[in-house]
């Protein structure tokens, strides 16, 4: 069933490419079919999902590699860590096929490498083996680089490469990373590292480990100063990327820290919890400020998702059960909240062809609805009560506030700037004098505009008002990682 | 009868070097038919060698100089598959070159066969002859081209391989001096015997055996002939030597370093040797790459680069006896990987720079527009080259790396690892300036279908055992095997 939903989405993608030339405009209607089976094939996992067991589920596993000290195996399997982000990775699968109803350019191969994409980041939260893991980690960068690189625009080759090489830079160290683990400990079974393996004389110490893979993943996330790849991506990206980018790209990294540095190397996260919680802090902040003097909305939300990004890590450097659920909550939470900002941005954008902050203004008048969408995801974003942001940024809060006490009042402040940022964006863009300039721009009017709005709008209210949703599956997943550390 | 036997793959390579001028000679109207006789004999060499294998039944000829074991017939296949891919490369050239087809197709194979030979030769006389069999037509070869630069490349390469032979000579020499055999085994035996009675003039013998193979291998510091060479040799050829010599030479040095000098006793000393050179390797050769303007200089530096790598796998001598081979199956699956994509890079350059009339990487712009099947094939063997995955190159980094780390050669690693970044920088410009640049015309690209078959070759090569890597892995473990200790 799980490798079903990991490759579903790419065969959908293999179909849209073998469709004749004649027939490529419904290349959109297999991808939103692959998608939307994808979605409802994990929405079946999740309600499946047995809360009670810590242990993987829907686990399967074959021998794909097997030579003497070279073993690979093709295991997947989900917990209560890796399911929400399978389903939020569906959700916003979907939601960056419909956002794309309009392109045009190549429709063919624009879908398959969206759906690959879909399917490498699936393969990514579902791998039980780091080098399966490591191949889905790798297989993601070459349709990200096509998809900026051709239906981009700006600065769009640069952007896909600077994309690329900081991708590359950070999993080379993780690829000797996992070496060294796996020469060790002679596995690389994830759920053995994560368990009972013990690391014997390995070639690094084990700090170094720790750091070699926490780089690779920390590109990822992106913390301060590794992020400036973020910011370029995703102006330069296609509105449907940078959903895909910001909403499931960037947990792969968070992802990767709790389930392989925290849970494989306890110790070494404890010695190095207070700098990640210090990082976490600084990129809250560096990015808020930042964010506070960008002139370009997308930019402008790029750099907001360093400073939440940053909360994920802070809790994350907490290391208690509090804060580590409260990271992992922040990640999904992030993830539908800025795939909601950027679907909403991608839709102004296509009627406005700018994203200046100072040509737009009193846009309220002439799109009502899809600024109506814009200022619900702001308020989520800087965190209001009732949606999803607030339950994961007050749990990161609690949860950290007793380890790292200045950490978290640093982070805080962040927040209040988000507040600032947002605020002062919304009144420069939504509110303010109409400008006639945009008299003839439309509103939304297609059905898959409206849909895709509603959907993440619906799930922000939900996670927002009914937490324990997510909350009693991650509680017992998260629970197994702190046992690990006390033991 | 049982010599002739044993040498049947060299042979059939060898026979058909002759019937092919043979038919010039007697039917000149039919020169077409040249390069499939040519490939012919290929197949039956192949096809010697794959009876070798169906009969599981290994052994030696010519008083031990000739082993005909898991390891040399790993090789053949290898050599076999090389030689015809490119001889199906150079067709289209050979025609348009227009003079010496029946010359060029026969030293192709006579270099086959040395090739063969120096897989199998255990002996420093028989490793000798075979490496001038391999080397002198090479020479020829890379001077074959009318233009300056071609025989400015073969004087080179001559000049260079002089030197290189004679160094060997005297390493050869000198540990005949020492341990009174030329006969691998016996080295081996006679070094384990008398212990470290005579570890510095030993030393001094792996030295320049390691500087006289250093030049086939192309490494750091033996390197310098490498991109104007293959800059100036005909393409065809420079992918030829990029992946046959190369490739035999580190059949050949594997054979050496691990038969004649045992390990325990001089193996400390050679490890640390190889780690070096493959670091300095590794990061002269893809720091020089990335300055490149023209695409064969750029492969020809990307080459010592990958020198570099293969020789992390020689110098991982893990102390684990179980893993004690590790290395050396490194190497030999790091060798076929090569071979496959190196040659699928090359032919791919042949295809498109006949085409255009550059060698320049800015003048492969928008190629993707042009012949979109073609640059797709070119794209998947930088990649592999890069070594990312699904592709064959992924694999033998990983390899090798995991080789290494066994070996407790992190920091070489990690040097390694490093060096993927840097490559990654060009391999993948090149992959962006195809499918990215704009095209300076628009006119698509016709290939030759000869070249699309040897392309198609080894593409299908470089993702086939990119998704089911374990065949070719057992493959070179169980050739590397016979260096197990008993």
């Amino acid at each position: 069933m799980l490798s079903v939903l990991v490759f579903l989405p790419a065969a959908a993608g293999v179909i849209c490419l073998l469709l004749p030339r004649s027939a490529e405009q419904n290349a959109k209607y297999v991808a939103l079919l692959g998608s939307l089976a994808a979605l409802a094939i994990s929405i079946v996992l999740f309600a499946q999902f047995d809360q009670t067991d810590t242990a993987f589920q829907f686990v399967e596993k074959r021998t794909w590699v097997d030579v003497a000290s070279f073993n690979l195996q093709y295991h997947l399997g989900v917990d209560g860590l890796s399911m929400p982000l399978v389903v939020l990775t569906t959700f916003l699968t979907l939601a960056s096929v419909l956002v794309s109803f309009s392109v045009t350019n190549r429709p063919r191969a624009y879908y398959a490498c969206l759906l690959v994409l879909s399917s490498s980041v699936l393969g990514v939260f579902t791998a039980l083996d780091f080098l399966l893991f490591f191949l889905f980690w790798e297989l993601e960068l070459f349709p990200m680089f096509l998809l900026i690189s051709i239906w981009g625009s700006g600065r769009k080759e640069y952007s896909a490469t600077k994309f690329v090489i900081y991708t590359i830079a950070g999993s080379s160290f993780m690829l000797a990373g996992i070496l060294a683990l796996a020469a060790s400990a002679n596995t690389f079974n994830i759920e053995i590292l994560g368990s009972t393996a013990t690391f014997e004389d390995t070639i690094f110490p084990l700090r170094w480990i720790f750091v070699l893979l926490f780089i690779g993943f920390a590109v990822k996330l992106p913390i301060v100063p590794l992020h400036t790849w973020l910011p370029d991506a995703h102006s330069d990206a296609p509105t449907a990327v940078s959903v895909m980018l910001a909403g499931v790209l960037l947990k792969m990294g968070g992802y990767g820290i709790l389930r392989m540095c925290v849970t494989i190397l306890p110790e070494q996260a404890d010695d190095f919890g207070i700098w990640m919680a210090g990082i976490g802090a600084v990129s809250v902040l560096y990015g808020a400020f930042i964010t506070l003097r960008q002139t370009d909305v997308k930019r402008l939300v790029a750099y907001s998702s360093v400073s939440h990004m940053g909360i994920v890590l802070l809790g994350i450097g907490a290391l208690g059960q509090t804060s580590l659920v409260g990271a992992t909550y922040q990640m999904v939470a992030h993830g539908v909240i800025t795939g909601l900002l950027f679907v909403t941005i991608g839709l102004m954008y296509e009627r406005t062809h700018t994203r200046e902050i100072a040509r737009l203004g009193g846009l309220a008048r002439q799109m009502p609805l899809i600024t109506t969408g814009m200022v619900f995801a702001g308020f989520a974003s800087l965190g209001l009560p009732a949606l999803a942001g607030f339950v994961a940024e007050i749990t990161v809060f609690i949860g950290a506030f007793q380890k790292h006490e200045w950490a978290v009042i640093a982070s805080i402040f962040g927040v209040v700037l988000s507040a600032g940022y947002v605020l002062w964006t919304m009144q420069r863009v939504v509110f303010g004098p109409v400008k006639h300039e945009w008299d003839g721009v439309t509103d939304q009017h297609q059905w898959w505009e409206h849909a895709v709005v509603g959907v993440l709008a619906v799930l922000t209210i939900l996670l927002g008002v009914y937490p324990s949703l997510l909350m009693d599956m991650l509680d017992p997943a998260i629970g197994t990682i702190v046992a690990r550390m006390a033991a | 009868m049982n010599g002739i036997d044993v040498i049947g793959p060299q042979l059939a390579v060898l026979i058909a070097a002759g019937a092919v001028i043979l038919v010039d000679a007697l039917f000149p109207k039919q020169r077409k038919m040249l390069p499939y006789v040519a490939l012919i004999g290929v197949l039956l060499s192949a096809a010697w060698s794959l009876s070798w294998f169906m009969r599981d039944d290994y052994q030696t000829a010519f008083e031990g100089t000739i082993s005909l074991d898991q390891y040399s017939l790993f090789f053949y296949f290898i050599f076999a598959g090389i030689t015809a891919t490119v001889i199906l490369a150079s067709i289209d050239w050979v025609e348009r070159e227009g003079r010496g087809a029946s010359e060029y197709y026969s030293l192709i194979l006579v270099v086959c066969s040395g090739l063969m030979f120096l897989s199998a030769a255990r002996d420093l006389i028989t490793i000798f002859i075979a490496l001038e069999l391999s080397s002198i037509p090479q020479y020829v070869l890379a001077g074959w081209g009318k233009n300056e630069k071609s025989s400015e490349a073969g004087l080179k390469y001559l000049l260079v391989g002089a030197v290189a032979s004679s160094i060997l000579l005297y390493g050869m020499a000198v540990l005949f001096g020492v341990t009174g055999s030329t006969s691998l085994t016996e080295i081996g035996a006679a070094i384990t015997s008398n212990g470290l009675d005579n570890r510095s003039v030993l030393v001094l013998s792996m030295v320049l055996i390691i500087a006289g193979f250093g030049f086939k291998m192309a490494i750091v510091p033996f390197q310098m002939w490498v991109p104007d060479v293959y800059q100036g040799a005909p393409t065809p050829v420079a992918a030829f030597l990029s992946v046959g010599s190369k490739g035999a030479a580190f059949a050949v040095i594997t054979r050496v370093f691990f038969e004649a000098f045992p390990e325990g006793f001089l193996s400390d000393d050679w490890t640390m040797i190889f780690a070096i050179m493959a670091a300095v390797s590794m990061t002269l050769g893809n720091v020089m790459a990335v300055v490149q303007t023209d695409i064969k200089r750029m492969l020809g530096y990307s080459s010592i680069a990958q020198a570099g790598t293969f020789l992390i796998g020689l110098a991982a001598i893990s102390t684990a006896s179980d893993e004690f081979t590790l290395g050396a199956s490194g190497v030999l699956l790091f060798v076929a990987a090569y071979a496959f994509t190196n040659l699928g890079a090359f032919i791919g350059i042949i295809a498109i720079s006949q085409k255009i009339g550059s060698d320049q990487i800015k003048d492969y712009a928008g190629m993707w527009k042009r012949a979109p099947v073609l640059t797709l094939a070119l794209a998947f063997c930088l990649i592999s080259l890069t070594g990312i995955p699904p592709t064959v190159g992924f694999w033998a980094k990983l390899y090798v790396f995991n080789a290494g780390i066994h070996a407790d050669l992190g920091w070489l690693v990690v040097i390694g690892v490093l060096n993927t970044m840097i490559s990654a920088f060009y391999y993948m410009g090149v992959v962006r300036q195809m499918f990215l640049g704009e095209p300076k015309e628009a006119a698509p690209i016709r290939t030759a279908t000869p070249i699309s078959i040897a392309l198609g070759f080894a593409t299908l090569g470089v993702i086939v055992f990119g998704v089911i890597p374990s065949p070719l892995i057992s493959a070179a473990r169980d050739a590397a095997d016979i260096f197990a200790r008993q």
